[in-house]
């Protein structure tokens, strides 16, 4: 049975054994008589202090207490109170009966005459989730919006919000949200800086709402952000991205004011302000100004490295955010980007991205030392990125390949197996980028040969001496090396053996003969996987009837690869720079993929948008000019996102059914035995961000992958 | 915005549990505990599960998480849950099992004060504790004055209540910097930097206004965008009395527009202990000990070390606590060694010989030599050299070097006070490749 650990010392003298038992020890201890010394109802307090902790154990026995507790509401002590509104809130959807018994008490407390009562009794009715307590609401929060006291004025705001996600055909057809808005006007900054949580609350939650935000407005609310506290001026900014500047000078007038905001210590507080001011950015024509903005926005972003870890990683996701979108920022810091030997995995890994980001032909040598110690670290997931970088930034920096890649064969020196395998890979896409250039290196691939065991390597390598067979004089022999161990290798390492030995016979037919015809017969014959044998029987019948149309099919002109995979793509980028410091940055994904309910931000037309800056015009316009052809390609932007919404929509709604199944009542040891199950199939709707990707997917045995959100990976 | 509030003990025990909206089922904490505490390959804060995400933090020996639906405001939550953190701390001296266990009616409390439908309210810990304390008895007496605390509560001066007197009037200024520094096997610095922060103990009466000056010249970052620039400024930055900070947070009531304008700090403090500012300062770093490390591989078999640290600053100063971590590799059986100053250990838990050196005096230079004999190994891999670290704390010295020049009080009564300032640098992440 669960027992509340903590209350065993001082409180709880001898525990009952049964349930009933403990239930009735504790109502008997509550209903107790006060003893008239016990001026603060000492005793009271400790029964409730033991039905609290009971509560919070999950312990649902402590439902029979109910009555009892509502009884004890009316004991004229806060503190008692506040454990019995605590209790209410917990158990009213249980036994909404009881909970009625309460209502009277609550809405007699909303007429009190201290202010804390009021705001505490409004507080806690508006939690509750019974028809009753929402309709028996509505009226008193009319009146309560225009409390005397700001800090009931405010809590009343939220009380609107909370109404709403009661019920909102209620809300919506009175006129709180109209009232709400008038609070707008408040004289005090906290009760306008909840207004527009409230009212951003709620437009979060409903398409038929809209908030606008005009001019005058925008700038009544910047007024008072000094003046709010660093929640509020939160807030406040999230909410001026609903403002849609109808001016060029304003936009600009507008950053400019807020941008005081970005010395604030609080890093939600600068944050949302370097995401208003990226969105304004888009209405402002005048590119000194952008410059001047974006040259503010750095500082203040790479300070936020000196927070906790957590707000670290947010920051560094935001940055590779940020950085594509405005290049200019953070231009000048890769520095500021190298790990620190104890920074934690996700960190690191973050850096390691934006590093491999900033990394240009100026500081490609301090760079790849850097890379080069990242290497050899003791976590083998962020070595082997290390690599992986390094290879990448061969391909992405043309000027510089000829000393990465000597690190590359410096780092294959080491012979730790793991590095071995993973600068294979990276090297084959050297080749790919850079054909007959650098092959004086394949002999000193060969001679790891022996330490590659994972297949992707092992693919790479054959890959390879396929490839340049006709170059590596023993390239049979090694082929016939690895077609040793041909039953057991994955379709992977098959298919690329399949081609490899057809590319060795097309080259060396001599030599290659045998080995051909043999591999033929085991992919056409031996295996059960379609695409191994289609591509066997193809190899099979191009051999057979055209030899040279088989030399110039396998051994074709294959397209240049580039490194520019990382990037995101425009519609996502844009919509990205609207969530700045949120969820979704840190899964760098559109706010629908992994967030299917929520309401997607849109850069809204105005007369002073720069339409021909923003990400999806240019690559809109760049589209254009490859295919000429196409005249009206449509706007990428608001197809992008609803294709996305469809695919992912079963998956979510399956994951959002699962979690309203495991909170159900009466379903607890149901919900609980079939989680387990759930992780099976769970893995398209996991994101996580752990150790070794950025981002992806988790299976349940979390072995590395590809992650989708995953700058670094090809 | 945050759905519900859930902490956990280390075994995943469930101590709090806070909802603030509809969609906190209470089997999410068998979610959080099965997916994230149970589950060793997860060592990432944020776990977005369907709609719903986690993110944890942790303090001492409990997991503090917020559970958010939707595309909440991560920088939001994160701050939010340092910031219960740190209140905790405030009211029971430190947040770990045992303080959450043995209050946690006032936690509930203070959850039920600090977010409303999961948006953060008022977290200044000077208004919560004048109604919401850790004896009931006070909380009666607050009542008589409500709506003070509630004006309090919600207005601009949040975080001062009125009519504070002290007979004796004191401020009490610490400067206190970690310095960061990286240097490559080569001798190279890769990166040098300072992490300040000015905490301020202010015991002032009545509603202060005060004016905090800094060095003469003070430069804010914005103009090292320009690398032509660079080097002709450098000449002039270097001179005395001048300080680069290339970006400065301050806390809620410095008035930020003030500050934007013409670079004068001017606040209301909070009574008591606060951070008033932090900075960071790249540009001519007065690095306090220069490390010269020379280790090397003998066959594989041992291992040599050379270490000899040099003090910076001037011969009247000296730091205290001085710890040097000289990294060993893992196949360490047994180590010797010979210093010229302090004790020296092998502490094979930390792979590490540790030189400690309780006083360390301006300009001395002490040496370090050691031999560590490996054991056989069956696998040859190579040892991966983490780097040297150092720690060490060095008073009446910044590595910025950043001064105060003076901290002007206001008051209506004009009264006269007394303002004591201290400097104190830190060792950050101070490291060495080797």
């Amino acid at each position: 049975m669960f027992m509340p650990m903590y209350l065993a010392g001082g409180l709880y003298r001898s525990l009952p054994h049964t349930r009933q038992g403990k239930v009735a020890e504790l109502r008997q201890e509550l209903n107790a008589p006060v003893n008239k010394k016990d001026r603060h109802f000492y005793s009271k307090k400790i029964a409730l202090k033991k039905i609290v902790a009971n509560m919070t154990m999950s312990n649902n026995d402590m439902v029979a207490l109910f009555p009892d507790v509502v009884g004890a509401m009316q004991v004229p002590n806060l503190e008692i109170k506040k454990m019995c509104f605590l209790f209410l809130v917990n158990y009213a959807k249980t036994k909404p009966d009881v909970a009625l018994t309460a209502l009277p008490i609550l809405l007699h407390d909303l007429d009190d005459t201290n202010p804390l009562m009021r705001a505490l009794a409004l507080r806690t009715v508006s939690y509750v989730h019974v028809k009753q307590y929402v309709e028996a609401t509505v009226l008193p929060v009319k009146r309560l919006l225009k409390d005397p006291d700001p800090y009931v004025r405010k809590t009343a705001a939220f009380c609107v919000a909370k109404l709403y996600d009661h019920d909102r055909h209620l809300v919506e057809n009175d006129d709180l949200i109209d009232r709400l808005n008038l609070m707008l006007r408040d004289e005090n900054p906290t009760v306008v800086s909840s207004a527009l949580a409230a009212l951003m609350d709620i437009w979060e939650r409903s398409e038929s709402i809209k908030l606008t935000i005009d001019y005058s407005n925008a700038s009544k609310v910047v007024q008072i952000l000094p003046d709010c506290s660093e929640w509020g001026q939160t807030y406040i900014l999230d909410a001026l991205t609903a403002y849609v500047p109808q001016d060029t000078d304003e936009a600009a007038l507008l950053a400019e004011r807020i941008t005081p905001r970005l010395s604030h210590t609080n890093s939600a507080v600068v944050l949302t302000c370097i995401r208003v001011i990226l969105y304004l950015m888009n209405y402002m024509d005048n590119q000194a100004t952008i410059a001047a903005l974006c040259a503010k926005l750095s500082p203040p972003l790479v300070s936020l490295l000196s927070k906790g870890p957590e707000i670290q990683y947010l920051a560094l996701r935001n940055a590779l955010l940020i950085l594509q979108r405005r290049p200019e920022v953070l231009r000048n810091d890769i520095r500021v980007f190298f790990c620190k030997y104890n920074d934690p995995i996700y960190v690191k890994v973050t850096k390691l991205e934006l590093i491999f980001m900033l990394a240009n032909e100026k500081n490609i040598n301090e760079v790849l030392t850097e890379l080069r110690e990242y290497a050899t670290e003791i976590d083998v997931h962020f070595a082997r990125k290390a690599v992986r970088a390094i290879g990448k930034l061969a391909i992405k920096i043309e000027p510089s390949a000829k000393v990465c890649i000597s690190v590359l064969l410096e780092l294959v020196a080491t012979k730790v197996s793991y590095i071995v395998q993973e600068a294979t890979v990276v090297i084959k896409n050297i080749f790919r980028k850079y054909p007959n250039q650098y092959e004086s290196i394949i002999s000193t691939l060969c001679e790891n040969l022996d330490s590659l065991d994972e297949p992707e390597a092992k693919a790479a390598m054959i890959w390879v001496i396929g490839q340049y067979a006709d170059r590596i004089e023993n390239s049979d022999e090694l082929l016939e090396d690895f077609l040793d161990s041909w039953a057991d290798e994955t379709h992977e390492v098959q298919l690329t053996l399949l081609t490899a030995t057809v590319k060795l016979f097309i080259q060396r037919p001599s030599k290659g003969q045998d080995l051909v015809y043999k591999v033929l017969r085991w992919a056409t014959e031996d295996t059960d996987n379609p695409d191994l044998r289609d591509r066997g029987h193809m190899y099979w019948r191009l051999l057979s009837t055209n030899a040279p149309a088989a030399k110039q099919i396998v051994m074709g002109e294959k397209p240049p690869i580039t490194a520019e995979s990382e990037k995101l793509d425009p519609a996502t980028l844009e919509e990205m720079c609207l969530v700045v410091g949120t969820l979704a940055t840190v899964y760098l994904k559109p706010v629908h993929t992994v967030f299917r309910s929520s309401r997607v931000r849109r850069i809204q037309e105005s007369p002073a948008l720069q339409r021909s800056q923003l990400p999806t015009y240019q690559a809109a316009q760049q589209a254009k000019m490859m295919n000429p052809d196409e005249r009206a390609l449509p706007s990428v932007f608001p197809d992008e996102t609803n294709t996305y919404s469809t695919q992912n929509g079963d998956v979510l709604d399956e994951a959002d059914a699962y979690f309203a199944s495991v909170g159900g009542q009466g379903m607890a040891n149901q919900g609980f035995a079939s989680l387990p199950g759930t992780t099976e199939h769970g893995e398209e709707r996991m994101y996580v961000v752990n150790q070794g990707q950025g981002v992806g997917t988790v299976a349940p045995t979390m072995h590395v992958q590809n992650g989708e959100g995953d700058l670094l990976s090809f | 915005m945050l759905s519900g509030v859930l902490l956990f003990n280390q075994k995943g025990e469930l101590l709090i549990m806070r909802a603030f909206r509809q969609d906190m089922r209470p089997r999410l904490a068998d979610v959080f505990r099965i997916q994230v505490i149970s589950n060793a390959q997860i060592r990432s804060p944020i776990l977005t599960l369907g709609s719903t995400t986690f993110s944890h933090i942790r303090s001492e020996n409990i997991y503090i998480v917020g559970v958010s639906k939707g595309n909440a405001n991560s920088a939001l939550v994160f701050e939010f849950l340092y910031k219960l953190v740190s209140l905790g701390k405030s009211y029971f001296g430190r947040f770990d099992e045992e303080a959450v266990k043995s209050n946690f009616v006032l936690v509930y409390e203070l959850l039920d004060e600090i977010l409303d439908f999961g948006y953060p309210q008022n977290t200044e810990t000077e208004t919560l504790k004048m109604y919401i304390t850790t004896e009931g008895v006070k909380s009666e007496r607050a009542m008589e004055d409500a709506s003070k605390i509630t004006m309090q509560a919600t207005g601009a001066l949040s975080w001062r209540k009125d009519n504070i007197k002290y007979r004796k009037n004191e401020a009490f200024v610490d400067v206190i910097e970690d310095v960061n520094l990286l240097v490559s096997a080569s001798g190279t610095v890769l990166r040098a930097d300072v992490n300040g922060q000015i905490e301020m103990k202010a015991y002032l009466s009545g509603t202060p206004e005060c004016k905090f000056g800094l060095n003469d010249r003070l430069t804010l970052g914005e103009n090292g965008t320009d690398p032509g620039n660079m080097t002709g400024k450098k000449a002039h930055r270097a001179a005395a009395g001048s300080v680069t900070l290339e970006d400065v947070s301050l806390h809620q009531c410095v008035k930020l527009s003030n500050f934007t304008n013409d670079r004068t700090i001017s606040f209301i403090p909070p009574d008591g202990s606060f951070q008033l500012m932090t900075y960071r300062s790249t540009e001519n770093v007065n690095l306090p000990f220069k490390v010269h490390a020379i280790v090397n591989e003998v066959g594989k078999s041992k291992v040599e070390y050379s270490i000899a640290i040099r003090a910076n600053y001037g011969s009247k100063l000296f730091a205290t606590n001085v710890v040097v971590r000289i990294p060993t590799p893992l196949n360490t059986a047994n180590t010797s060694h010979r210093i010229s100053q302090g004790k020296a250990k092998y502490e094979p838990s930390e792979n590490a010989i540790v030189w400690k050196i309780a006083r360390f005096t301006g300009q001395a230079e002490y040496v370090l030599s050691a031999e560590a004999e490996l054991s056989a190994m069956t696998t040859q891999k190579a040892w991966s050299r983490p780097p040297l670290s150092m720690q060490f704390s060095l008073l009446m010295f910044t590595s910025s070097g950043l001064l105060v020049r003076y901290l002007k009080v206001f008051e209506k009564s004009n009264y006269s006070s007394v303002k004591w300032v201290r400097y104190m640098t830190r060792a950050g992440s101070y490291e060495i490749r080797f």
